[in-house]
């Protein structure tokens, strides 16, 4: 329960942070709308004060009870469009990479399911990669700390031939420096 | 328990090199030559039969049909001891006889004789002299020049492929006679490689290799085993093409944003940009011609086909049927187009003729990708998913031949066939 607490609390000031500036990238995804809009009206002041992550202890990117642990955004078939269930883990490591790790450099590697051929897969898989970058360009992490690569089809992490392991595939990594 | 491991290496590895692709024809359609190919006299004493080669290679190519010796002795491997009368009641339309003779100096002498039992006549006659090893070669060679003589196309059967082998975690670029004997792995590593492709003279490899946690391309030199990064900029870098003349190379690179076709030495440097789209551009093939260079284009909303010039400059759509056409690979002629086309969620090798713009589907697959022409235009090997598996198949441009090559172990991917031998 505290820990969902802490999620939410984190997200929404992430959220809070991002609200400066919403986002709009409209070739990320059309039907997305701004994060502030996901906010029930607070101002930052009505969220609780949250200690940094790695005031709790350890590196928060391996606390499996921080938002930083997770790191896979997934995809629609077909689709580079950042879906906005999404949107807070995206922040989370927007606002990591601002407020905490700020000479963090990280790269973000796209993923495609087995359908298709191989290189216009790896170049599907890039283009995902791109729209997660896109997002927290917005979210103030500079472009140069971001370089976004792909490996296709080639590295699916569920191994069967149907739906179920496709859309585990088709997904988008944040990786940050030795991972 | 560490050299337990170690000796399990060495089996596995062992069991690797062994491994190897097998061919079987599926479907065959169309007229066959019939041919009789006879044991060569002495050859049962050398470690290879090279009629057996001949025979299989004529055999796999599906337009010619073995004719049964049954009944005749004893069998001719002189000219002298041919009667066409027998052929003729066998309804063979071709002869191949020869024989094998021991040279002083260890090596051998093959010689065989075509001929043509309706008008009697031979039709070709060789001799070469080899080291025994070079026994599967020159059935090869054999098999070359009368496939030749009786289609009048160029014989493919002392080619090379390439491909990728996946067992687990590993992967190997293997080289292999077209054939699928002498398999032998160039590279390996435990990260992906993809789209490998032989330069025009067949001395080079380039490919994809994910060693650096991210795609680059790598350019190997087979004969001495060095490898040259030719391009790691910022994001991807893939699909790379080699110009007719061997001396560029187009690939598919992130460096300014989504995946953008350039140009650039196959020795590595500065690439130049061809494309500037805002969508995905990929998958350059070069024409034979050098003029043009075709690729997969998501400009217009799918993924689809266009051609420009290889200096770059405006692209025109040659695909229009269907949503999703991509990985363009020109014939060795220039007048077609093979690629990946996706039809009701199947994905299936295809032939664009560009001169009618007449589109044919040459596989019946569910996963069919990388297309690629045998240097006689004559057998696409493409690679498909059977039982989950990567696996090799070929079909012929006119769709009549199938083939399937299979291997013991692991999947197979990424096929390209390489260039007809220089000599």
């Amino acid at each position: 329960m505290k820990n969902t607490a802490l999620i939410i609390a984190t997200a929404l000031l992430a959220a809070a942070c991002a609200s400066k500036e919403p986002i709009t990238s409209p070739q990320v995804e059309d039907k997305s709308k701004p994060l502030a809009d996901n906010r029930s009206g607070g101002s930052t002041a009505d969220v609780k004060p949250v200690p940094p992550p790695d005031r709790i202890g350890g590196d928060p990117l391996k606390d499996p009870n921080s938002p930083l642990a997770k790191r896979s955004v997934y995809f629609d078939f077909d689709s580079n469009a950042v879906k906005d269930e999404y949107r807070n883990l995206i922040t989370a490591h927007s606002r990591y990479m601002t407020a905490d790790k700020r000479d963090a450099r990280i790269r973000i590697e796209g993923n495609c399911d087995e359908r298709g051929s191989r290189e216009y897969n790896l170049a599907l898989g890039q283009r995902r990669a791109e729209a997660v970058k896109k997002v927290m360009t917005v979210l103030g992490v500079q472009d140069g700390r971001i370089e976004t690569t792909s490996y296709g089809e080639e590295k699916p992490m569920a191994m069967g031939h149907d739906e179920s392991s496709w859309a585990q595939n088709r997904r988008a990594d944040i990786k940050y420096p030795g991972e | 328990m560490k050299r337990f491991l170690l000796l399990l290496g060495v089996f596995l590895f062992a069991c690797a090199a062994r491994a190897q692709l097998t061919f079987d024809i599926t479907t065959s359609g169309g007229r066959q030559i019939p041919i009789a190919v006879m044991p060569m006299a002495g050859e049962s004493r050398q470690p290879q039969a090279v009629s057996e080669v001949v025979a299989a290679d004529l055999s796999r190519s599906g337009l010619f049909k073995l004719v049964n010796a049954g009944g005749i002795t004893p069998l001719p491997s002189e000219p002298s001891e041919v009667n066409f009368g027998d052929w003729t009641a066998r309804a063979a339309e071709a002869l191949v006889i020869g024989k094998i003779e021991p040279q002083a100096d260890g090596r051998v002498e093959v010689r065989f004789r075509l001929f043509d039992v309706q008008k009697s006549a031979q039709l070709a006659s060789f001799a070469y002299v080899v080291a025994p090893g070079q026994l599967r070669a020159t059935g090869h060679r054999i098999a070359d020049v009368i496939y030749e003589r009786l289609t009048g196309d160029k014989g493919v059967f002392s080619t090379k492929i390439t491909y990728v082998v996946k067992r687990g975690r590993r992967y190997e670029l293997q080289v292999a006679d077209a054939d699928g004997f002498n398999a032998q792995s160039v590279l390996a590593s435990n990260e992906p490689i993809i789209s490998p492709a032989w330069s025009p003279d067949g001395s080079r490899l380039a490919y994809v290799s994910f060693d650096q946690k991210k795609p680059v391309v790598v350019v190997q030199n087979l004969a001495q085993g060095t490898t040259r990064v030719i391009a790691n900029f910022r994001g991807n870098n893939s699909a790379p093409a080699w110009s007719p003349d061997g001396r560029t190379l187009a690939v598919a690179l992130t460096k300014d944003g989504l995946t953008q076709v350039y140009r650039m030495s196959a020795n590595g440097g500065e690439p130049q940009r061809l494309t500037e789209s805002t969508g995905i551009d990929t998958q350059p093939a070069f024409s034979p011609d050098g003029q043009w260079i075709a690729f997969t284009s998501d400009r217009g909303g799918t993924p689809q086909i266009y051609r420009m010039p290889a200096a770059g400059g405006p692209a025109q759509r040659i695909t229009f049927e269907g949503t999703y056409n991509v990985g363009p690979r020109y014939s060795p002629d220039g007048k077609s187009i093979a690629y990946v086309q996706r039809d009701g969620g199947r994905y299936r090798i295809a032939l664009l003729e560009l001169a009618t713009s007449q589109v044919t589907v040459l596989t019946e697959g569910s996963l069919d990708d990388s297309p690629s022409f045998a240097p006689n235009g004559k057998i696409i090997l493409y690679e498909a998913q059977v039982g989950g598996r990567g696996q090799l198949a070929a079909v012929s441009s006119d769709g009549r031949v199938r083939q399937r090559l299979t291997s013991a172990a692991g999947d197979v991917q990424d096929p390209a066939w390489g260039p007809l031998p220089t000599n």
